[in-house]
């Protein structure tokens, strides 16, 4: 039984978001702290909406899937017939299980922010920032067009390059910024270029359309390398990755967890070119007789496994503290893309379906641990000032909740149980060991190191002799301890009932990916 | 052969960009560079619906015959306008750069320590 | 819903915890059964260090730069190929993406 939801819904969960972000410089003018609960309000509305549908979606995927589509300007009975030209949102399982990755790590930052941001002036602009990035993220995860796509990645580069930027006052953070945008707008330009490549082909811009009747002549093949290069680039995979730990660390810590989010999303683009996209013609042999997808899957594992050791090569030598969370982030999205290509190049095997589903559940939780470590990493800064991990020491007898915090987040990056990153990353060890052992014992060592790097931090920021510098260092105030909170309950939630989150919101998620059949019909109706 | 040159020339502009960005050092040549790869990209994409002895897709008072696409015209225009706010954003930082590091060297105030 | 399955196991969190909590109650009652009598603020307290003396704990902390210092200097050569890699120049980044553009289209083509 599902909840009665408009059917308008998808365009509503853009729509809230953008309507808040014009919203907000008028209410800022009337009071501050209006604003705030009105930013506050406005998240936590979008926030119940994505999850309701997300209810609806996986309760009736139980027996078969179940997509929601909405067209843009037509009634909803409109007879959609070849060549399509209105734009439509088609959400289905993984589409909505990015949504509610994407509303969370909002809506916790949004509320942190509140005490961190207090005392920066420009702080509507900030707001505004915040509410059109959700927007841009949302709308990226949730279309089912080729050329919204790109201008949702537009709009997502755009926000979270100004609020990089933000702290104008010191040099290096508008360098970041500057480099962050350079960076996407090459990759955004190349996306185009494909997606030009292949509407000179088939003549439409319809996801369901062109996966239906694409084949793999020579301009696809081209196509289809530049819209993996140019998304996993903006996803972060070494050698590409060198934007990732200057923008991450020189941004305020707010908006690194939005970044992550903006990260996934461009994760979730891979996922749904690969594999929805080029669906059809996965089993359709390249060259040399193999077929396309172990072609592309042991193209994209060598990638993944240079990102999990260089990542955690960089993560042990940082001072830094932000820096090396953020290597420990380049690090966790090469697990992710590591289990893809498992996944691909052993499609229809009992192991290449675990690694899928492995690598979908480490999605939600490589988001939860770097949001939760980024937020630890702000709450020092506003408490020290400082974010070099030579100064620091001695911080756990007066920051208390803070060090539990940072424990939980150790534990759960690292993959130790019995949180939730340990039930993730058995998943992908375990199947990418039937593929090649030498992946697993690769995944497996650079784990340890990762907890390594870790545990250098939590001795030189939070064990230690008492120093006289921090002699009246405070906890942070309660909004910040709530915030992080929210994401540790979470956290352990997912690391005690693993079967709960796998059952429920994995399995359907990587039935959708596997097959494009249902996808295709919401559209293409019957057939 | 001759329908052929607007293609020779997107490849061309792409990659006069390319070199640009890579190969010089001042902040706005890597700009223009980026601006180049924006104008072959929009050229690459009007040239594909054109079709041989069209004329503009406008209805009103139109001389007859066949019309050019108009969904890559429209497509075009959405990227001129996202090409112009990145241009306007990364001014704007370089402006912020040059006050704070006093110089536009990319290779000086890119130093950083691993 | 208490646990998962890969293809060759399974893993259940909540035995996990009781296991370790039994575990922590096992060592407990072992640690209830040793010597609870000694003299306070006499050399039985004091740490022992190879018969070095003592300084007091801020001159002893290791920074963390210095922590894993047979890692790093083990892996120097790595870590020079690694720091000659990310150098902070916005071109140089430009020119990795071009590379592996250039590297996959020359595989996936010819």
């Amino acid at each position: 039984m599902s909840i009665p939801l408009p059917e308008y819904t998808p365009a509503l969960i853009i729509a809230i978001p953008l309507l808040g972000a014009f919203l907000t410089p008028l209410i800022s003018r009337i009071n501050d702290k209006l604003r705030n609960i009105f930013v506050i309000l406005v998240l936590g509305l979008n926030l119940f909406f994505v999850s309701i549908l997300a209810y609806n979606i996986f309760t009736k995927s139980a027996q078969e899937p179940y997509i929601m589509k909405y067209v843009f300007g037509g009634s909803q009975n409109i007879d959609l017939t070849l060549p399509i030209v209105r734009i439509l949102f088609e959400v289905d399982a993984m589409s909505i299980f990015m949504a509610i990755i994407a509303s969370t790590l909002m809506f916790v930052a949004v509320i942190y922010s509140w005490a961190f941001m207090k005392e920066n002036t420009g702080l509507d602009k900030y707001y505004t920032l915040m509410l059109l990035l959700t927007a841009g993220m949302l709308g990226m995860m949730l279309t089912g067009d080729l050329f919204n796509f790109f201008v949702f990645l537009e709009i997502t580069s755009i926000s979270s390059a100004a609020l990089v930027a933000f702290w104008t006052h010191k040099g290096e953070s508008v360098e970041a910024g500057f480099k962050y945008i350079l960076i996407s707008t090459i990759g955004a330009l190349f996306v185009l270029f494909a997606i030009a490549i292949l509407y000179g082909q088939y003549d439409a811009l319809n996801i369901a359309v062109l996966a239906n009747a694409i084949q793999y002549t020579f301009l696809d093949k081209i196509a289809l390398v530049l819209l993996i290069v140019a998304l996993a680039m903006k996803a972060g995979i070494v050698p590409m990755h060198m934007w990732l730990p200057d923008s991450y660390s020189r941004a305020p810590a707010t908006v690194t967890v939005a970044l992550v989010g903006a990260t996934l999303a461009s994760l979730y683009g891979v996922l749904r070119v690969i594999f929805t996209l080029y669906g059809n013609i996965l089993l359709d042999p390249a060259k040399f007789d193999i077929p396309v997808n172990i072609f592309i899957g042991w193209l994209i594992i060598p990638l993944a496994v240079i990102s999990i050791i260089v990542g955690v090569m960089m993560a042990l030598r940082q001072t830094d503290f932000k820096r090396l969370i953020a290597f420990a982030a380049v690090a966790e999205i090469g697990y992710i893309f590591l289990a893809i290509g498992t996944g691909l190049a052993a499609m229809g095997t009992e192991y290449g379906r675990t690694a899928l589903e492995g690598g979908i559940f480490h999605i939600i939780n490589d988001a939860l641990d770097v949001g939760l470590l980024f937020l630890v990493a702000g709450a020092i800064y506003y408490a020290t000032k400082e974010w070099s991990l030579n100064e620091m020491g001695g911080l756990a007898r007066n920051m208390k909740y803070t060090t539990i915090f940072f424990i939980i987040g150790l534990f759960a990056v690292a993959g130790m149980p019995p949180f939730n990153g340990f039930a993730s990353k058995l998943l992908i060890y375990e199947s990418t060991f039937q593929l090649n052992p030498i992946l697993a014992i690769v995944a497996i060592l650079c784990s340890i190191l990762l907890l390594a790097a870790f545990v250098k931090v939590f001795h030189s920021a939070f064990m230690g002799p008492k120093l006289p510098k921090f002699k009246d260092v405070k906890e942070v105030p309660k909004s910040m301890l709530f915030a992080m909170g929210i994401l540790a309950c979470i956290i352990i939630f997912f690391g005690l009932f693993p079967g709960l989150v796998l059952e429920n919101i994995v399995r359907p998620a990587v039935d959708a990916l596997l097959s494009n059949a249902q996808y295709l019909s919401m559209v293409l109706g019957g057939a | 052969m001759i329908y052929n040159i607007p293609y020779i020339a997107v490849v061309c502009l792409i990659l006069i960009g390319l070199y640009a960005l890579v190969y010089k050092r001042n902040l706005i040549k890597m700009i223009i560079g980026i601006t180049l790869i924006q104008s072959g990209v929009n050229l690459f994409l009007i040239t594909l619906g054109y079709r041989k002895g069209s004329i503009a897709p406008i209805y009103t008072s139109s001389p007859g015959g066949i019309m050019a696409l108009p969904i890559p015209q429209a497509l075009t225009l959405t990227s001129i306008v996202i090409g112009v706010a990145v241009l306007a954003l990364m001014l704007s930082l370089v402006i912020h750069i040059y006050r704070h590091y006093g110089t536009l060297d990319v290779r000086k105030i890119g130093r950083l320590n691993k | 819903m208490f646990s998962i399955e890969t293809g060759s196991g399974f893993w259940t969190p909540i035995v996990w915890v009781i296991a370790i909590v039994v575990a922590f109650l096992v060592m407990y009652i072992i640690r209830m059964f040793g010597n609870k009598t000694y003299k306070k603020n006499t050399e039985q307290t004091k740490s022992f260090l190879s018969g070095n003396p003592e300084y007091p704990k801020e001159q002893m902390q290791i920074k963390a730069s210095n922590l894993y210092w047979g890692f790093t200097q083990s892996m120097e050569g790595f870590y020079n190929l690694l720091r000659k890699m990310h150098t902070g120049n916005a071109s140089d980044y430009v020119l990795w993406f071009v590379i592996v553009l250039a590297i996959f289209l020359l595989i996936e083509v010819i």
